[in-house]
């Protein structure tokens, strides 16, 4: 399994812990389904807890963008949590890290939904 | 070191892992191996999805050599080739939203050099050179 995804809620907060690789296949694929089927779900805060991924591509790059537009027109909040220096690199020289809403703590992270 | 790989996910592993031992062998630190798997793993992905378009019967070459500290890898597909002077950048704000489009701006980004060119009968030609420091 390259790639892990757990929800779990905190409040009216989606909370996804994701573990792994997000890379082409598998992981992209995760990644957009579990997105996908909270917003189906009505869910409108979604906090993406990246500190176990260990890789990610640029396609999974492009799958955290998908995703964050997915939500945004869907009415709803993502964020991202825990970035990995590696992450937080990618997301600096591709100059999404100022578009994504990024947070180091999770109770933080949830308070400053709205 | 050359190999002809399969048009699949898999070969994007393997190439990663072939370029890798080569550089690890070569000197380069973990930072660069950092950029040479990604630049690899890019350069694989756009040739198996976008040149052979997953084609069981099209074939990804791949071959990487060291000289001195200098590691050139080089990956050409089977596919109908793509306008590659004429990409948009991924990273003006128009394009920024996209959720695709930034293999080959992460793989100039990582690499010392890069050159694309069309094969003929058909297929890309990209030669990535990674400089030990």
């Amino acid at each position: 399994m390259s790639v892990n995804l757990s929800t779990r809620q905190e409040g009216d907060v989606s909370v996804v812990d994701v573990e792994g690789r997000i890379t082409l296949g598998e992981g992209t694929s995760a990644l957009r389904d579990t997105i996908r089927q909270l917003v189906g779900n009505g869910q409108k805060k979604i906090l993406l807890n990246l500190g176990d991924v260990s890789y990610i591509d640029s396609s999974g790059i492009g799958e955290l963008v998908s995703g964050f537009t997915t939500v945004t027109n869907s009415g709803g909040q993502l964020k991202l949590l825990n970035l990995t220096k590696r992450v937080k690199d990618l997301l600096q020289i591709t100059k999404l890290y100022t578009v994504f809403d990024v947070a180091e703590s999770e109770a933080s992270a949830i308070r400053s939904f709205t | 070191m050359e190999r002809d790989l399969d048009s699949t996910l898999d070969s994007v592993d393997r190439a990663e892992g072939l370029a890798l031992d080569v550089a690890e062998r070569a000197g380069f630190g973990e930072e660069d191996l950092m950029k040479i798997g990604m630049a690899v793993r890019e350069s694989v992905v756009n040739a198996v999805v976008h040149g052979n378009r997953y084609n069981r019967n099209k074939k990804v070459q791949f071959r990487v050599e060291r000289s001195g500290g200098r590691l050139t890898v080089r990956i050409a597909d089977e596919g109908e080739g793509f306008d590659f002077g004429n990409l948009p950048d991924p990273v003006a704000p128009e394009n920024l939203m996209r959720g695709s489009g930034r293999g080959i701006f992460l793989i100039r980004s990582f690499m010392d050099e890069v050159q694309l060119r069309h094969l003929d009968p058909g297929g890309i030609e990209i030669i990535l050179v990674k400089y030990a420091t």
